[in-house]
């Protein structure tokens, strides 16, 4: 994996976990790889990941069983939340986009309920 | 949180050049240090320094609260950035010679550690690449038990390859509870997902150092590196 070189390394490993389990990619009570093993599969230095997965353990998303390791929370309304979190920020990234091009609230409604009906259209996408 | 080194202002010259000018510095237990800095800001003469290779002109240096002695070199690994092998003994015998001189050598790590870095004891160094024979240096350092590791630019100027091997050793390997490894490198951006902290170093003086995450977040450490390396 690729870091962003101007966002905290701990930070980027907790939002790819977040997204794994958002998309189902880890699932509830499933074990995460141990410190070490994320640290080497990642490159990066096992404090990182430590760090990484306290900061799960703070927002509540793991919990660390002594002597057998990290797990994702047993919590349905866990996904959920993650899921509406990761979509309300792919939403603010497309808004930022998207007012930068100088779309008004309006035509941003319009395009996208063409883009529901029709799918992208090829001709303005490419002009 | 004990500190395993202290430098105290530490300066050196070499015939008449200033090579370090009053470095002052201390690593806590259990962190990976990134020292940066362009060619000839002085990096490998710290790092040799602290090895006790070659003496400092003033300031002091304790490793473990000991003074810098022939002593404190049991607790002090050093990966030298030189090829240091003779060129036609097999690498089966260079551990051994390794296991004989060095008290905390771990000879099965060695083994353990010459296979997951692709290497085998029939090899001679001068059969070998130059990322094999790097490869082949972080394995007898790597394979020390001591408190003090100090790579000198042990990814610079290899095959990708053998860069992400290396890295995946020392992220293996790095015993967090009771060792600190201080890793040179002027190419930045390869290894920076290892370091705990960073010292930017800049004709022979430190210009930066930090909290790695901290400063990727404040973006002071690329300005800084833009311009010292510009």
């Amino acid at each position: 994996m690729k870091f962003d070189p101007e966002r905290p390394i701990y930070m980027q490993i907790v939002d790819l976990i977040k997204k794994k389990i958002a998309r189902n990619e880890i699932l509830p009570m499933n074990k995460l790889p141990s410190q070490r093993e994320l640290a080497v599969l990642m490159n990066v230095n096992p404090n990182t990941v430590q760090r990484a997965y306290k900061e799960l353990e703070d927002e509540k998303i793991v919990v660390t069983l002594r002597g057998q390791g990290t797990f994702v929370s047993d919590n349905p309304a866990l996904v959920k939340k993650l899921k509406n979190e990761l979509a309300n920020k792919a939403l603010d990234d497309f808004f930022i986009e998207m007012k930068s091009l100088g779309f008004s609230n309006a035509e941003i409604s319009h395009l996208i309920s063409k883009f529901l009906t029709e799918g992208i259209d090829d001709n303005a996408a490419k002009s | 949180m004990t500190m395993l080194l202290k430098v105290e202002n530490v300066s050196k010259c070499y015939f008449g050049k200033t090579a370090l000018t009053n470095i002052n510095y201390s690593l806590e237990k259990g962190k990976i240090t990134g020292l940066l800095g362009p060619n000839g800001s002085g990096k490998s003469t710290l790092l040799k320094i602290i090895a006790g290779l070659i003496p400092c002109d003033s300031g002091n240096i304790y490793i473990d609260e000991k003074p810098l002695s022939y002593r404190t070199k049991a607790d002090v690994a050093y990966l030298p950035e030189v090829d240091i092998f003779p060129p036609n003994i097999k690498v089966k015998e260079i551990l051994a010679f390794y296991n004989k001189v060095f008290q905390d050598f771990n000879f099965k790590k060695a083994k353990k550690l010459l296979n997951e870095l692709g290497l085998q004891e029939s090899l001679t160094p001068n059969t070998m690449s130059k990322g094999m024979r790097t490869r082949l240096k972080v394995v007898v350092t790597l394979a020390r038990e001591c408190p003090l590791l100090l790579l000198d630019e042990p990814l610079s100027g290899i095959d990708p390859l053998s860069r992400d091997q290396i890295i995946k050793a020392i992220a293996r390997e790095f015993a967090s509870e009771h060792q600190s490894i201080i890793l040179s490198t002027h190419e930045v951006f390869e290894s920076e997902g290892l370091f705990d902290e960073i010292i930017l170093l800049n004709q022979g003086s430190i210009c930066l150092r930090g909290d790695a995450e901290q400063l990727r977040e404040s973006s002071s450490l690329r300005k800084l590196l833009e311009e010292v390396y510009r």
